[in-house]
């Protein structure tokens, strides 16, 4: 278990590595600094900037000194919103995709286990159909095409729900759907597949035997193997809820961070770019860590070398 | 002895223990008739009504993208003039008057968008755009996964466990972020390549769909590389090809005749469900707006175009949403009928 | 005949209705056994011996139903019985071990735990009690270090010790009736031995019935009492071991018996095998199963079940062949 934990953070540490050295360069490969926009400031303010923020030094050196920085958790100032820090930026950004991106999991994972287990109960009847069309359906729309019908239908048409911000509960509800769809689809997916597969496992069958109940089978000897493929999905599913967001965010006007990271890759705002792909970067391969762990935990049989 | 009261019923005479003949006996037994795997496979997937729909609408939308916009009547790229935002069917002032005239105009089915361009063809060619980067990028998915999967598998050993924590390494990459990147950081380098001699054909193709190609290539082809290198590792250790081996069968034969026919069932429906996930991202990337360049349309970038008049010309936003889906629904229902009907493992 | 079953089957058809059509697993099968006997039930793969023994428990698997005969054990009228009375007999008047212990117990639970389960309930036990029942059923299957072992995931035991979990759970609450449907097919040949040896030790503690479903003879000639051989959902010959091993009456037993390996056997004898493969039951033939692969086929064998033989005692069978003779005297059509 120590061995395998090792093991796990040390590829992640390098991981973290490869994406942040990754972004570096490939940043400092796009044509046109952060200041080259801004036609006002004459070539000598310019030098003047890059001079305070160190884009004078040769590349190495400035890598390493990002690298060295970041290290200390010092991510720099953001070199477009003057005055304020990366880390600032994540700080008050990131709650709010947070929240909208923390819903969508659990809307997913709750709704797309639960509907996936009903249609392997009721094999090859009406409700398995239903859920076999949504969740075709589910993967086959892009997310930004299901904002934009939610937009129209519930926004502009019938005008229900309120189109911009996260300021009510209400607000909260086309993009938690937006998000969460294609998740709900490929979960329900997932678990019917799983669940059908486990129900004709034969320890079904001895726990059938012993004489217990339809629903002890069911939730003490089924759920607990059919959930497995689930978890391991959990990780690529955070991967998709965050990249989700950009679009979502973008179109609900949610002043989140993925509105954030593509205004600073527009903006060429480097500093902030590096910082969001990092944070991002630790934050999915943390928590496939964790996912990692869960897992062996449900299943005793993987052991953790 | 007792007699069974049901022979009662039954008149006996003496041929009736006579033996019976080989032939009478086999005639008792009716074999199901033995069929090579393709053809098993494929009269299954013809069985399959949802797959053999999902091909006829994939072959239906390849016709509207590559062979209808060579005699459509209106380009793409042209402006007509004063015939912005036409709804479907509807005709600017000056091909009324030539209509008026008794000359024949071709409508605009879809209408025209914003900028007065025939929204039909942009849509034809939107969807062909995101086929090509579908189809292309899959294709460069597959010859990379696949060569580095079976070099991994082949070689096995230190090779193979250097090459796979490389593969662990891409695979934990938050893809779409560094997809968001390159893309972008890209386009410079491309269009600088593009403007020295030798290289001009970049500009024919566009070099942003040149630099989507080569992120899609950079990294997603570690799952394709995973799956058939675990593929081959199963397959090596088969019994059935360790039978082979110790037949004496050589190496070549073992090769195309097991490996190849058991791997190419799961490389066919992998890479079927990998085309829709292709144009998936390119949809994703062109409506950020990181996608093909104006004033080349994919369906991703008219979607996005269209999002801000979605109060007036909603239709504009819905056609090519209606397309992406419809694409995207085809391609991953084939490739669930290819899958229940090649993959070996599955049959019944 | 007036002595009392605890089980006793009787002309029990069942169906599996697939889309491809009706596959008529079992066509008039009729089994007994009383208290404490050993019922071997012997047949190829598909021949409907597992099928029989599950209806008697219920768990015959979607899409078959039971849909002639009847079907009585321990007083209970089986066929009648809903499923919530059929879940208070399983595991607890009857209880079943599987072909494969590897598959047969939960991977994600303790051996405990899935022990312990059984016997909390259809016992009032608590807790405590019922780990101690655990551990004493663990001792009592031949099984070391009970206590370490409660606390141990299946995947952390070989095959044979797990073949001894199962039976410990089926032998939990002392059932009447023991199924063991080819509890040592997956099993190395030196457990097998003594995994049968167990089961005989546990009857004679224990006092239960067992039916012993197999496709080795060599089984069921050491503990069986009586014998039925199946061929394709029905039982072609029924009698004590005795009456199926030195007289056979069916062409598909003395066929059986022929291929078992001797240890006596001349050195240039050679195993004799059955050809042929059984009957597809989606469209079984209008005569007997057996006929394309007998050689004593007969022409009205290609067209008429055989009716059933008796011989001295309760051993019947089913092949017109033992008709012949009656034939020959002129007993029919008069």
């Amino acid at each position: 278990m120590v061995k395998y934990l090792v093991k796990r953070i040390v590829l992640a540490i390098v991981t973290i590595w490869a994406v942040a050295t990754l972004t570096f360069f490939l940043m400092n490969a796009v044509p046109g600094g952060p200041f080259l926009s801004e036609k006002a400031i004459s070539p000598q303010a310019t030098a003047a900037l890059e001079a305070k923020y160190g884009l004078d030094k040769p590349l190495i050196q400035q890598y390493f000194t990002y690298i060295g920085d970041a290290l200390h958790g010092d991510f720099g100032d953001s070199l477009k919103q003057r005055g304020r820090t990366v880390a600032d930026i994540i700080g008050m950004k990131f709650p709010v995709s947070a929240k909208v991106g923390g819903i969508s999991v659990l809307v997913a994972l709750i709704i797309g286990s639960l509907l996936g287990c009903i249609a392997a109960i009721n094999r090859g009847k009406v409700m398995d159909s239903i859920v076999s069309v949504v969740s075709t359906l589910g993967i086959a729309v892009p997310s930004f095409v299901l904002c934009t019908f939610l937009l129209f239908i519930f926004g502009v048409k019938l005008k229900w729900l309120p189109t911009m911000g996260l300021s009510t509960p209400a607000h909260y509800i086309m993009p938690v759907i937006a998000l969460a769809f294609y998740p709900t689809a490929y979960i329900m997916r997932l678990m019917r597949s799983s669940m059908l597969d486990v129900l004709g496992q034969d320890y079904m069958r001895t726990a059938k035997a012993k004489g217990l109940s339809g629903k002890a089978q069911l939730f003490k000897h089924a759920l607990r193997n059919a959930i497995l493929p689930v978890v391991t999905y959990v990780g690529p599913m955070l991967a998709y809820t965050i990249t989700g967001s950009f679009v979502v965010e973008k179109i609900f006007v949610i002043p989140g961070l993925g509105g954030e990271f593509i205004g600073a890759i527009q903006g060429r705002d480097y500093t902030l770019i590096m910082g969001t792909t990092i944070f991002l970067a630790v934050l999915i391969i943390v928590m496939n860590v964790i996912v990692d762990i869960v897992y062996k935990i449900i299943d005793p049989r993987i052991n953790l070398k | 002895m007792t007699k069974n009261p049901l022979s009662a019923h039954i008149r006996l005479n003496p041929e009736d223990f006579a033996p019976a003949s080989d032939a009478q006996k086999a005639s008792q037994v009716v074999m199901r008739e033995s069929v090579s795997f393709w053809k098993d496979g494929f009269r299954r997937l013809m069985r399959n009504k949802v797959a053999v729909v999902s091909a006829i609408v994939i072959i239906l939308i390849m016709i509207f993208a590559f062979i209808v916009p060579l005699f459509y009547p209106y380009k793409y790229e042209v402006q007509y003039k004063n015939a912005n935002n036409l709804k479907p069917f509807t005709y600017s002032a000056e091909e009324q008057a030539r209509i008026d005239a008794g000359e024949k105009v071709f409508p605009h089915v879809f209408g025209t968008d914003k900028m007065g361009r025939d929204y039909a063809i942009r849509v034809m060619v939107g969807t062909r755009i995101s086929l090509l980067v579908g189809i292309v990028a899959t294709a460069i998915i597959l010859v990379i996964g696949s060569l580095y999967g079976s070099i991994a598998a082949f070689f096995g050993g230190w090779v193979d466990i250097i090459m796979m924590r490389i593969v662990d390494i891409i695979y934990t990459i938050p893809d779409i972020l560094l997809i968001v990147l390159l893309s972008f950081a890209l386009k410079a380098p491309l269009n600088n390549l593009a403007a020295t001699p030798g290289f001009t054909w970049i500009n024919k193709v566009g070099p942003n769909l040149i630099s989507i190609f080569i992120v899609f290539a950079l990294l997603y082809w570690v799952g394709m590389a995973r799956m058939v290198r675990s593929q081959i590792l199963t397959l090596k250790e088969s019994e059935y090809v360790t039978a082979a081996r110790a037949l004496g069968v050589g190496r070549g034969k073992i090769i195309k005749k097991h490996l190849l026919t058991n791997c190419i069932g799961t490389l066919i429906v992998t890479t079927t469900l990998q085309i829709p996930s292709s144009i998936f991202t390119e949809s994703f990337l062109s409506f950020l707006g990181m996608g093909v360049a104006v004033p080349l349309p994919s369906l991703g970038s008219l979607a996005s175009d269209a999002i801000n008049g979605i109060g007036t010309n909603p239709h504009l936003l819905f056609i090519p949403a209606i397309v992406i889906c419809l694409v995207i629904l085809s391609f991953n229902l084939l490739g669930d009928g290819l899958r229940d009907a090649f993959d070996p493992k599955l049959k019944d | 005949m007036d002595e009392k079953y605890l089980v006793d089957i009787q002309h029990e058809r069942l169906s599996f209705f697939t889309p491809a059509g009706e596959v008529k697993a079992l066509s008039d099968v009729s089994i007994h056994l009383k208290e404490g006997e050993v019922l071997g039930i012997v047949g190829e793969s598909g021949s409907g011996k597992s099928v029989t023994a599950y209806s008697l428990m219920g768990l015959t698997a979607y899409p078959g139903r039971i849909i002639g005969g009847t079907l009585q054990f321990n007083d209970h009228q089986v066929e009648t019985m809903t499923e919530k009375e059929m879940r208070k007999i399983r595991g607890n008047e009857v209880s079943i071990i599987f072909q494969d212990p590897m598959t047969s117990l939960n991977p994600v639970y303790t051996v405990g735990n899935q022990i312990v389960e059984v016997i909390r309930l259809h016992t009032g036990k608590t807790k405590a009690e019922a780990k101690a029942r655990a551990k004493e059923l663990l001792e009592l299957v031949g099984i070391n270090e009970p206590e370490k072992r409660l606390k141990q995931y299946p995947h952390e035991l070989s095959g044979g010790m797990r073949q001894r979990v199962m039976i410990a759970i089926a032998l939990a609450c002392e059932p009447k009736l023991l199924i063991a449907d080819e509890p040592t097919t997956a099993l190395d040949v030196t457990i097998q031995a003594q995994i049968l040896e167990l089961m005989m030790e546990l009857k004679e503690k224990l006092g239960m019935a067992i039916i012993m479903i197999t496709h080795d003879l060599g089984v069921v000639a050491s503990i069986c009492d009586n014998i039925a051989v199946m061929y394709a959902g029905k039982i072609v010959e029924y009698g004590t071991t005795d009456q199926i091993f030195y007289e056979p009456k069916h062409m598909y037993t003395k066929g059986l018996i022929r291929s078992i390996p001797h240890i006596d056997a001349k050195e240039h004898e050679r195993l004799i095998p059955i050809e042929g493969s059984p009957v597809d039951l989606l469209n079984p033939p209008p005569g007997c199963p057996f006929a394309p692969r007998c050689e004593a086929c007969m022409q009205i064998c290609l067209r008429e079940m055989p009716p059933v033989t008796q011989f001295e005692g309760n051993h019947i069978t089913q092949c017109w062949l033992n008709q012949k003779e009656e034939f020959e005297k002129g007993e029919y059509n008069e």
